[in-house]
């Protein structure tokens, strides 16, 4: 096996690995905190507003490991240093 | 496909690149400034006021509320760095909806740009607010063995910036690519509006995340003197800081 079918392999299983295992924990911990904000509107509906926006900024952050994520997975596949190392390599 | 306006040069002379980020910079650029400039020449302050300078006013109306919420301060001081953040990349970023323009916001290049701007401007409120020692000071909170993680933190919390506001619109726009070469016409319409309401919030989010990483380093020394008076908004600041 040469080795630009190896790197393009393995790039590939990691790219789905990564955005695979990194959007669990995201999906999980933004769960928790929809559902515990949902009942403390419940409980406070006068404090819509300030749970709303906490709520916000509180999903933006836990989204941002899962775009991490992404964003390695986007690397991996259309702009892969070693790939392109490799690209020239085989070329001359 | 090419989704780095970064990539896509537009104009050259010799070594000088204009790309499409620079291009598209300038064009929301000198749409808000156009605008504000126009609006701001003919100012009313009679009960009959025109249709623009209405817009701006809930805009800045708006802004200086929304941060006086976050930091429990007098908003003056920070109304012209975080409302012009939060207009830009919301300009930036609701404009995708015309044919043709890629958001700036789009290129890792714009967003690193903005964040080494909200990187600069915390310690320069925090010291005009509160003295040179009192910021270093608050590097060593709560121990002295906290400082490398708190210098990591200063550092992490710019490239988490970065990446999150350049992560969210990239992909978006890829999302829209993918899906136009397998299901076109309805499908992406409807991740480009799902695109809009990312667009809006994330400008939100880096405008709201500016704003308490400087409130965080203002009211250091601040909250120091009023804990032993135990006023309740101690309560509301801290739960700010651990956005």
């Amino acid at each position: 096996m040469s080795d630009l079918s190896l790197i393009g392999m393995v790039s590939i299983f990691t790219a789905g690995i990564t955005i695979a295992i990194g959007s669990i924990g995201p999906a999980l911990g933004e769960g928790r905190a929809v559902a515990q904000a949902l009942s403390s509107i419940a409980q406070q509906p006068d404090e819509v507003n300030t749970i709303t926006r906490t709520l916000f900024v509180g999903l933006a952050m836990i989204e941002s490991t899962a775009i991490y994520c992404f964003v390695i997975t986007m690397i991996l596949i259309f702009a892969n240093p070693f790939w392109d190392y490799a690209v020239k390599q085989a070329g001359g | 496909m090419n989704f780095n306006p970064d990539a896509m040069i537009i104009l050259q002379y010799g070594l000088i690149h204009i790309n499409a980020t620079l291009v598209f910079t300038w064009i929301v650029m000198l749409l808000l400034v156009g605008l504000s400039a126009w609006v701001t020449r003919k100012l009313s302050v009679d009960t009959d006021i025109p249709a623009w300078q209405n817009l701006l006013e809930v805009l800045v109306i708006g802004i200086h509320d929304q941060i006086r919420d976050i930091s429990q301060q007098n908003p003056d001081r920070y109304l012209p760095f975080i409302g012009s953040l939060f207009l830009f990349i919301a300009v930036s970023n609701l404009l995708s909806i015309i044919p043709g323009y890629q958001p700036p916001t789009s290129s890792l290049s714009t967003t690193t740009a903005l964040a080494i701007c909200v990187f600069i401007a915390v310690p320069l409120y925090g010291i005009a607010e509160c003295g040179v020692l009192a910021y270093l000071r608050q590097y060593l909170r709560p121990t002295l063995f906290m400082l490398p993680f708190n210098i990591i933190g200063e550092f992490s919390r710019t490239l988490a910036l970065a990446v999150r506001l350049y992560g969210n619109i990239m992909s978006g726009m890829v999302i829209v690519g993918i899906l136009l070469s397998f299901a076109p016409f309805f499908f992406p319409v409807l991740m480009q509006l799902l695109g809009l309401l990312t667009g809006m919030i994330q400008a939100y989010i880096f405008a709201v995340l500016a704003m308490v990483y400087i409130a965080s380093a203002t009211t250091a020394q601040h909250r120091k003197n009023t804990n032993r008076r135990a006023i309740p908004d101690n309560a509301v600041n801290d739960n700010e800081e651990q956005i």
